[in-house]
């Protein structure tokens, strides 16, 4: 019974969707207040209806229905209690459910706090909200329903969770990397609904500022996420390994951050118009084709999801149907927002340009590099597989440039600065972020490496740039009183971009001077690493609830005393047969200690593989300084207050206009 | 800024979905290309990875095998180890092709995690993946005794795959050389 009242919401929600995505609109052309006013209460009933059905499933899971064809395939009755909850997004079906139930989540967020926008902008902006998630519960319905039943015979027992997704990182990455890509929805109909009213003024911006910022925290937070279960879970010691399915997750970051900068030009000097507008429907579109490739079988991946070509064409024709058309709106009505104010070659304005051409340019690469291997096999010109090396040519120097204009561009004034002025600003911390580069890389290693030089330059360089900012920016008033007086959106800029500069320390230091081993150990042998000593202390057996685990002991020593002790396993999932490694890891913060079991030799002696990771933890800090830097910023008080005072109100001046980045 | 410049996203996008639309209607790669279901191996002489010796088409005649093709560069076909270590060792033979790989990452790779392989061809230019259709690493096919290729499995061979597709299919094939 419980399911197919599952299914029923399902049907409801989809139902007040196809009203949502009708009436506010029709009303906001004809002008009827009732009509429009209907936005907000379909809004809140699609996502309670949504919320039901996704109950529903979870409770499926819980008294494990395995008459639930869904369940059936992803729990068992010996799965832990959280993993059944976590297995209702374990697979396509589940996870899409997931998706639209954020997807309406958002839809009543904005719903509740559209008091403060125009009821003309608010109904257009939840109308096309509506119709987004109409194609997504069609796309449920139609062709993966979680509820389906297997009658008359049910089967006794389920074929367990994939062992890979049984895992507390796989508990929070799915969900925060959907508020993420689903965020971007609000944007996306903000700027659809601007571009339907042929208006896009600074009050716009302000509106769909932190929304886009919450999506691209959420974001951020769950590639990081990601990243994170790919390194301690996989056992193959990296964080990034530009799989299909981790590209489909950057490239909407990647155009999202970049909309995030160009938003603020917006808001702050009302530029770049058509050129946000392009970004926000760019940067949805992104999280749909990223949808899309995970779940057409396009492309074989690590972690995609079962392939269907049917599923796969559902969305292509509503990638075609939704983005074509907001695409071509835009064509038609991008002139009517045009700007015309101008602002000089060395200026905030010119750098934010730089770091979107960077962004937009880093996401193309990703974008060509995840489908030139299907370009090539269409022509019948071959089968290549692009890997790493293709991405990290392009990507590292990419990624350089936007860190090196990040240091002018936080530095730089608004509208005009001259030449001689900005000289005077950075001629210091050029030269100390240089020197400091290349001293860091001769003292630290006894090899001098270029490219490590360079990035501690560059770190530098950021750094001090965001410093000189601070000082300049507290300069009339002294730098205690000052520094009380910064706004929010001005710290959280900062933050952010300190959270890009210790990104930029992980990634140099982890990549630059790591020193791994294979080696052949027995019981009681020891082995040198870098500056520590491993022993092996052998190998148990050792029981789960629904594995049996071959349980690694290894002791690390530095300078002959013991600083700890890990546990490297190899798990034998019991239901599905599958082995799945789990790495050893004593983490520092300064180093990473990995210990990965290979496979017994014989004898007690087993293959292992010991890793010592300089800084690679600051990958994932630098990461959570971004999101932390993102929040700060939405706590700005400017988005809060009510719109009629805002619109009154003089513009912002002194520091709260360097505020405006973040 | 021209006015039909403007038009270009809307052009770029349509282009990506044609190619996208292409993507899914070529053939199932999941499921061996018609032409080769059930052809021999294509011809070729390539050196062995583990000793100084050719390999031929022909000297692989005669007993049921998996044919793994794998690289080290490959995520997936590592996350796929295991499994095939556990195949082999219950007494499945399989052969693996080294498919774009240098030797030396590659044999690095095998004293690390075990070889399950009888031994493996060193495809180093990827030309017999490119005759097998190969279309991203691991594939695994399954050859019977007269060198043709009975099966295709696309993507990680996992427990499920293995135990009710591919490990039927091989008992029956060892049975029907037997007569």
């Amino acid at each position: 019974m419980i399911p197919e009242l599952g299914l029923l919401a399902l049907i409801l929600a989809t139902c007040l969707a196809i009203l949502q995505s009708i009436l506010p609109l029709v009303g906001s052309f004809t002008g009827q207040v009732r009509w429009m006013q209907t936005g907000k209460n379909l809004a809140i009933g699609q996502f309670f209806m949504v919320l039901l059905s996704f109950i529903c499933l979870v409770y499926a899971f819980l008294t494990n229905d395995f008459s639930v064809s869904y369940v059936a395939s992803n729990s068992s009755t010996l799965l832990p209690v959280i993993y059944k909850i976590t297995a209702t997004w374990g697979g396509h079906e589940g996870s899409l459910l997931l998706w639209i139930l954020t997807l309406v989540g958002w839809g009543m967020a904005i719903a509740l706090r559209s008091e403060k926008l125009p009821l003309v902008l608010s109904s257009r902006v939840l109308a096309v909200l509506g119709m987004v998630s109409v194609g997504f519960l069609l796309f449920i319905l139609l062709t993966s329903n979680p509820f389906t039943r297997i009658l008359p015979f049910p089967p006794m027992e389920g074929s367990d969770l994939n062992p890979l997704l049984q895992d507390f990182g796989m508990i929070i990455h799915p969900p925060l990397l959907y508020m993420g890509y689903v965020g971007f929805a609000a944007a996306f109909a903000f700027a659809i609904a601007a571009l339907i009213g042929g208006q896009l003024d600074s009050a716009w911006a302000r509106w769909a500022r932190p929304w886009t910022t919450v999506a691209w925290v959420f974001l951020t937070a769950g590639i990081a996420v990601g990243s994170w279960w790919a390194y301690y879970e996989l056992g193959w010691g990296g964080w990034w390994f530009w799989d299909p399915v981790e590209n489909a997750s950057l490239m909407p970051w990647l155009s999202g951050t970049a909309l995030m900068h160009s938003l603020a030009v917006t808001e702050k000097r009302g530029l770049f118009k058509s050129w946000t507008l392009l970004l926000a429907i760019a940067t949805f579109s992104l999280s749909l084709f990223g949808t899309f490739l995970v779940r057409s079988g396009v492309l074989t991946s690590v972690h995609a999801f079962a392939s269907d070509p049917t599923r796969g064409l559902f969305i292509l024709i509503y990638l075609l149907v939704v983005v074509g058309a907001s695409l071509a709106l835009f064509a038609l009505k991008a002139p009517d927002v045009r700007s015309t104010i101008r602002f000089g070659l060395l200026s905030r304005e010119t750098l934010l340009l730089v770091n979107n051409v960077v962004l937009v340019a880093s996401c193309a690469t990703v974008l060509l590099g995840t489908m030139f291997p299907l370009l090539l096999d269409a022509l019948d010109l071959g089968m290549i597989s692009v890997g790493p090396p293709y991405f990290n040519t392009v990507f590292v120097p990419l990624a350089m440039i936007l860190a090196f204009a990040l240091g002018f561009g936080v530095i730089l004034n608004w509208k005009h600065n001259s030449t001689q002025w900005l000289m005077s600003q950075v001629r210091w911390i050029f030269v100390v972020s240089a020197l400091g580069g290349l001293l860091f890389s001769l003292f630290y290693d006894s090899r001098f490496l270029i490219s490590e030089a360079l990035a501690m330059g560059l770190v530098f360089w950021m750094v001090l740039a965001m410093i000189r900012d601070i000082q300049n920016k507290t300069r009339n008033t002294g730098l205690l009183q000052g520094v009380r007086k910064l706004k929010p959106a001005f710290w959280g800029m900062h933050l952010a971009h300190l959270g890009v500069a210790v990104c930029f320390i992980g990634v140099a230091l982890s990549e630059g001077y790591s020193v791994q081993k294979d080696l052949r150990m027995a019981p009681g042998q020891m082995a040198e690493v870098g500056d520590y000593a491993f022993r092996f202390d052998g190998v148990s057996r050792k029981n789960g609830p629904n594995y049996v685990s071959d349980y690694g002991r290894v002791t690390a020593f530095r300078d002959g005393r013991e600083i700890g002790v890990l546990n490297p396993e190899k798990r034998l999932y019991v239901v599905q047969q599958m082995p799945m490694t789990e790495a050893g890891i004593n983490a520092g913060l300064t180093r990473d200690l990995y210990v990965a079991l290979g496979e017994p030799l014989g004898d007690g002696s087993w293959a292992v593989r010991l890793y010592v990771k300089p800084f690679v933890r600051w990958i994932w800090f630098g990461s959570i300084l971004m999101s932390l830097g993102g929040l700060l910023a939405v706590s700005d008080r400017r988005y809060r207050v009510r719109v009629r005072k805002k619109i009154s109100q003089p513009r912002a001046t002194g520091a709260s206009l360097a505020g405006g980045q973040a | 800024m021209k006015r039909w410049t403007l038009f270009l996203p809307l052009g770029f996008f349509l282009i990506l979905c044609t190619l996208l639309l292409a993507g899914l209607f070529m053939e199932d790669k999941t499921v061996l290309r018609s032409v080769l279901l059930n052809r021999p191996l294509p011809e070729f002489s390539l050196p062995v990875l583990e000793e100084e010796r050719q390999v031929t088409q022909d000297e692989m005649k005669g007993q049921v095998y998996l044919l793994n093709v794998w690289g080290s560069w490959c995520p997936a076909c590592k996350a796929e180890h295991s499994q095939l270590v556990n195949i082999a060792s219950d007494g499945f033979s399989i052969v693996g092709i080294n498919y774009k790989d240098s030797p030396e990452l590659a044999l690095n790779w095998l004293s690390h995690s075990g070889s399950p392989y009888l031994y493996n061809i060193q495809d180093t230019d990827g030309r017999l993946g490119l005759d097998l259709g190969v279309y991203g690493s691991p594939e695994t096919f399954l050859i019977d005794q007269e060198g043709v290729i009975r099966y295709k499995h696309v993507g990680i061979l996992d427990g499920k795959v293995w135990n009710e597709k591919v490990k039927p299919l091989y008992e029956m094939l060892e049975e029907e050389a037997k007569l």
